[in-house]
Parts: C-alpha cells; sequence; structure tokens
C-alpha cells in the first residue's frame, strides 16, 4: 500500500471530522455487508486489517477457523454524502484475507483481482459500462403483497408529476458525488421501471460502483418512502430488468477490440472474445442469472435474450455489437445482454472475463451473425444454424455450471461449491412450494 | 495583469519595462504567478505580505534600470534568488555583477530553458520545489496542500486521492493543455495499468464530482488532452 493514499485517508478523516468508518465487503451472493469502525482505529485498519468472524457470512463459513481479516482498499476511501450533518460517515471497500495475509478463497472482490491480474498479464485492461435497470414500488405494507408501481409510465416518458423522475435525480446527484458518473438515465418501458447507464471503467471498480449503486438506488427510493427493487422479473406481463454489459479490452491507449480495416471494426481479438463468451455462455449463467426469478425474465416477447447468438443491430441475441459513433476506435465494444442486476458483479464480471480470455488464448472461431429475429423461427430452423439456449431454469444453470471446468477453475473450489450447494437448496425450495399458478389451475379442475 | 489568475500563495516580481509576451507566456504556462513592475517602489508597494518567492529581471531593454533594479533587490536582504534575462550583444554587462544575479538567461530563450531556470533558482534559493504553496485557488475552487482538502465555492469537495492529486496537478497549471501521457505520468506517476484511458476515466469522475456548475472548469482539447480552466492563448 503506498503511504500517501493512507496519509490522504487519515487526514480526510481528521479534516472532515468523519465519525464512523464503514468498512464495505460482499458476500458470496452479492450482497453489501459492513461493519463500522471509528476513526481512532482507521489507521490500524490501514495497516493490518481488522479482524472479524466470517461464519455468519454467506459464503465465508469454513470448517477450521471463522477469522478473518477486512483489509481497506485506501483507493476505494469516499465520504457518504447521505450521513447525517455533523456526523460525517465514510465507507470504504476491504480485500478479505486470511489472518496471515493470504487471500480468501471466499471474498468475491479477490476473485475478480486474480481475473483482472490475468488480463494485465497478457497486457490486457479490463472496461464495462452496465446500464442497470429497476422498478420503483409502493413501499409494501405487509409480506407478499403484490409490488404497486408508482406510475403507468412507459419508455421514454416524461411524465408529469414524475416521483420517479425526482428520485432518478437525486439518485445521480448522490452516485456523482461518490465517484460514479452516469451516462443516461430515463424511463423503461415497464410501469415505474428505470434505467440508469453508468460510464465505462476498469472491471474492479465497476463492480466496487454497482454495489455502490444498488445501495444508493434503495437508500434514495427508502428516504422518500418508496421501495426500489433490482429483483429480475417482479411484474408478469412486462418487461424485467436486465443489467446489460457493455465491454472492451484495451491494450495501453488502444482498443484491442477496434480494428478499423477488418468486418464490422472487430478486431480478432473482439472475435475470439465473442466466441468464448457464446461457447461458455450457458456455463456462466447460474452466476450472471443466479435466482429463481431471473429465468422468468429470461424468455421471448420482452426483450430479454433467449439464444446464444451475436448480432450487430438485432435485440434478440446474447451479444449484440453496437454501432459505434462515428466509427470512434474507443467506443467499439460489445454487449452482453443476459445478466441481471441481482447477480453478484464481482463473480460476474470475473467469469465473462475469464470466457472471453479463452476464447482468445485457445482461438476460438466466431459463429456467423444471426441478425433474423430469432423469437420466430421453430427449433428445427435454431438447430441448423447451431443456435442454443441459455438455461431455463435455475436448475439447468446450476446443471450446466457443475460440469464447467472453466467455472470451477475461475471461481475456485470454495466459492464453486458453496454456490452450487447454496442454490441447490434454493431450487429445492422453489420445488417444494405449491404456488398460486398451481392451485388456480388444478383444485378445480382435477 | 494575466499573473493574477493564478494565484498560489506567492508570486515571482518580474522587472520590465513591459514584460515581454515570452516572458508572460513562459511563466503562465509553468504555472507560476506573477506580477510585473517597472520599478523598484512599485515591487515595494505591491510586494505580498509573505514576500517575492523570487525575481526575474529583464536586462534586454533598458540595461540601466534594470540593473538598478536587481541591486536595490539584493539590498533589501531578502534573500530571494534573481535570474536576469540579457541578450547574447551584452553578455558583457555580466561582467563584475556576479554579486547581483543567481542564474542568467540568454534572450531570445527557449521556453523550456527559461522554465528550467526559473525552478532551479526557486530550489536553490530554499522556495519549495516551486512557489505552489500551501493553497492553490482558482475562481471558486480552493485546493489546501497542507490537509488535503478540496473547496468550491467554500463547499468542501469529497475526492479520492487520486481525483485529488488530478486536480492539484491541474490547479496548480491552470490554462495549460495536457496530453492523457502527460496527465498519466506526472499524476499517477508510474507505469499504470490502464493507460491513458485512466485520465478519462478520473476526468469523468472528477467533473461528476465538480457538479455541472464547474464541470466545464476542466475543458477537452480534442485530440489533444485536458486544460484547466480558460486559456489565454486562444487555444
Amino acid at each position: 500500500m503506498l503511504d500517501p493514499h493512507r496519509d490522504y485517508v487519515l487526514r480526510t478523516v481528521e479534516e472532515r471530522g468523519v465519525r464512523l468508518v464503514r468498512l464495505w465487503f460482499t458476500d458470496v451472493l452479492g450482497n453489501l455487508k459492513s461493519f463500522a469502525i471509528s476513526p481512532a482505529e482507521l489507521e490500524n485498519a490501514l495497516e493490518d486489517g481488522m479482524t472479524f468472524d466470517g461464519s455468519s457470512i454467506d459464503g465465508f463459513s469454513r470448517i477450521q477457523e471463522a477469522d478473518v481479516l477486512a483489509v481497506p482498499d485506501p483507493d476505494t476511501f469516499e465520504l457518504i454524502p447521505w450521513s447525517e450533518p455533523g456526523a460525517a460517515e465514510a465507507r470504504v471497500f476491504c480485500d478479505i484475507r486470511h489472518l496471515d495475509g493470504q487471500p480468501f478463497e471466499g471474498d468475491p472482490r479477490q476473485v475478480l483481482r486474480r481475473h483482472v491480474q490475468a488480463a494485465h498479464e497478457r497486457g490486457l485492461t479490463f472496461y464495462i459500462a452496465p446500464d442497470i435497470e429497476f422498478f420503483y414500488f409502493e413501499q409494501p405494507t405487509e409480506n407478499g403483497q403484490r409490488p404497486k408501481p408508482l406510475d403507468q409510465g412507459s419508455y421514454f416518458d416524461l411524465t408529469t408529476r414524475d416521483a420517479a423522475g425526482n428520485l432518478r435525480k437525486e439518485t445521480i446527484r448522490k452516485l456523482e458525488q461518490m465517484s460514479i458518473p452516469v451516462e443516461y438515465s430515463f424511463h423503461e418501458d415497464a410501469p415505474s421501471q428505470q434505467e440508469i447507464d453508468l460510464r465505462h471503467t476498469d472491471a474492479l471498480t465497476m463492480a466496487d460502483s454497482v454495489m455502490t449503486f444498488r445501495l444508493i438506488v434503495k437508500e434514495v427510493a427508502a428516504s422518500q418512502g418508496v421501495h426500489a427493487t433490482f429483483m429480475p422479473k417482479p411484474l408478469e406481463g412486462v418487461q424485467g430488468s436486465g443489467m446489460h454489459l457493455h465491454m472492451s479490452l484495451f491494450r495501453g491507449d488502444d482498443n484491442a477490440f477496434f480494428d478499423g480495416d477488418a468486418q464490422h471494426q472487430l478486431s480478432p481479438i473482439a472475435k475470439a472474445f465473442m466466441a468464448g463468451l457464446l461457447r461458455h455462455a450457458a456455463e456462466i449463467t447460474a452466476i450472471t442469472n443466479q435466482s429463481v426469478n431471473s429465468y422468468k425474465r429470461l424468455v421471448p416477447g420482452f426483450e430479454a435474450p433467449v439464444h446464444i447468438s451475436w448480432a450487430r443491430n438485432n435485440r434478440s441475441g446474447l451479444i449484440r455489437v453496437p454501432i459505434a459513433k462515428k466509427s470512434n476506435p474507443i467506443a467499439t465494444r460489445i454487449e452482453y445482454r443476459s445478466p441481471d442486476p441481482g447477480c453478484n458483479p464481482y463473480l460476474a464480471f470475473s467469469l465473462l472475463l475469464a470466457a472471453g480470455l479463452r476464447g482468445i488464448d485457445e482461438g476460438y472461431e466466431l459463429p456467423e451473425e444471426a441478425d433474423a429475429n430469432l423469437f420466430e423461427m421453430d427449433d428445427a430452423a435454431l438447430r441448423k444454424l447451431g443456435i442454443n439456449q441459455l438455461p431455463q431454469s435455475l436448475s439447468e444453470a446450476l446443471d450446466t455450471m457443475e460440469r464447467s471446468e472453466l467455472v470451477h477453475d475461475s471461481l475456485g473450489d470454495h466459492i464453486f461449491e458453496w454456490f452450487l450447494r447454496n442454490k441447490r437448496r434454493e431450487w429445492r425450495d422453489y420445488k417444494t412450494h405449491v404456488s398460486q399458478f398451481e392451485l388456480d389451475r388444478y383444485l378445480g379442475s382435477m | 495583469m494575466a499573473g493574477d489568475e493564478a494565484t498560489s500563495a506567492r508570486s515571482i516580481v518580474v522587472f520590465a519595462d513591459a514584460v515581454a509576451p515570452e516572458v508572460a507566456r513562459a511563466l503562465d504556462l509553468a504555472g507560476y504567478s506573477w506580477k510585473g513592475v517597472s520599478s523598484a517602489d512599485e515591487a515595494t508597494d505591491s510586494e505580498p505580505t509573505d514576500g517575492w518567492a523570487g525575481a526575474v529581471i529583464d536586462c534586454s531593454a533598458d540595461s540601466e534600470a534594470a540593473w538598478a533594479f536587481a541591486r536595490a533587490v539584493r539590498k533589501d536582504d531578502s534573500g530571494i534568488g534573481v535570474l536576469v534575462l540579457v541578450g547574447g550583444a551584452h553578455l558583457a554587462d555580466l561582467t563584475l555583477r556576479d554579486d547581483m544575479f543567481d542564474d542568467f538567461c540568454l534572450t531570445p530563450f527557449h521556453p523550456t530553458e527559461f522554465e528550467a531556470r526559473v525552478r532551479h533558482l526557486m530550489w536553490s534559493s530554499g522556495v519549495t520545489t516551486d512557489v505552489r504553496a500551501d493553497l492553490v485557488e482558482y475562481g471558486d475552487l480552493s485546493l489546501n496542500l497542507e490537509t488535503y482538502q478540496a473547496t468550491i465555492a467554500h463547499r468542501p469537495l469529497d475526492l479520492t486521492y487520486m481525483e485529488y492529486e488530478l486536480l492539484k496537478f491541474l490547479a496548480q497549471n491552470p490554462g495549460k493543455v495536457f496530453t492523457r501521457e502527460i496527465l498519466l505520468s506526472r499524476v499517477w506517476g508510474y507505469e499504470y495499468y490502464g493507460g491513458a484511458r485512466t485520465v478519462d476515466v478520473h476526468i469523468r469522475r472528477l467533473r461528476a464530482k465538480l457538479g455541472e456548475e464547474y464541470a466545464n472548469l476542466i475543458a477537452t482539447v480534442r485530440s489533444v488532452g485536458y486544460r484547466f480552466g480558460q486559456s489565454r492563448w486562444g487555444t
């Protein structure tokens, strides 16, 4: 750790009268975890980390010993813009280590660090810009109540007395105060559905940003008595919420995905990266879409991808290659459309990078572009084109993941095994649940 | 006077009948604060409370008055460094005046040489690295280099360390255009993985934090890089 960074943090705490420093980290399922320390302890924490009992954190438990270290990353030190006046608070993201200083295998941030490092060793930096969708609902008064949208607005609507618009504006202000610049924000297709697009940055910073983003969206909404949710498909019959990821690789200052002379201006690296994503897409879907509910979004008819294919301007495929404005080399990128905002961004980014790099290392061949509307084709026609579907349920996704040597290697034994165990249990709970659908359909007729 | 805009705690006094544009430009681009004077009295009257950081004396026009000024500077016991600008035909003027200057620079000069000599003058006379002392101010922006605190219109501006370092470097060099590569090497200071894209990312974050009203303090100079504050040279 560099001394001036630490100095800067300690001095800022002093000058700004910070009362509490929140140490943030993420569990295996992508939940933000936090514990607070007093400023007096911060110097020590920056130096040696803070010991805590990780055994009750999802995915952190181990058989031998429970204690782990949270080591703050001083680059991520930020004042929290919604702390009470006169009692400033700050947050800092932490890496989780063993007491002997070794990276802890259950820490998703360390997994992503490892993959980002692997890319660096090839001279590549992985950039991501997510488009994050979510819903605003009235604060539920009781458990199990159907969600009530705030408005009946639609795509790009500028609704009058737009409560959601004000929430979005306040959210963006807070995001920007926490170093998360926003590119676009607008009302999405479904009632009360919003989209906020973040500007690209390196994958590790972006994963931190997504964690901060989800918290800020919920904080701002809650302060106005509104409930914000990143649940992938909260309302039947309208679009769900996705997190499309725009990705590129840079070699120094140059976009490694751009080749002015190549077809579609996509470099061989871009094509091999895409080929890697396509070949391993089914294997990584349990991570990019980790809930039972995720698979209710991945159905035809709601602008979510179902087929493992790519195209330049066809939104039914898994990967879209947006046409860069004025063939700007820097803007050349690919958009991976299946992930939802309920995923763990550290693990999702890790697997996307690993799959893409595998494509580059092994020289995978990019399949033909699928520019027809795949939703209108029958299975036989799709088979002829060699186009498969993404897993149709969490159960299928887990089966596919379990067979994947790429996912196993990329996540490490600890997270791989824990995740499968945890999600199998979730699937079992779901499977044994007798739903309203079944009662309505079968109770009378059978 | 151009030099007044880029305020830092201490200024360089420049003696000349009329400060030559190339002198003004070189000092501005190097980020120095300076004040032109045409007499010793004027220099005394306009002297900042904490004194001048150094003196640049242009002997290429009225050399008599210039050397008189140099003598006055030496007499007032401030101990500040003196750089004289002298034309090639007048090099002989330096003879027997070794006590009256610390360094000289031939005119017309190369701006880089002039800047290097000024920088060295500041260093050798014990003015911390350069005159950019504890406080950097530009318009409503203020950076306290000692406490690392930034404010805009008296509101605290909470920055991460790298955002702060970048803003500091830019604000210390207002009006000057920097390429991404220069910013990367001067601010990050080592071979950084992200390459120059890192600079773009941090500039965006800074602009976002400065807010709409002040985001344009950092201007993008197309296909070159970035400039902080107003350009004085119409670039």
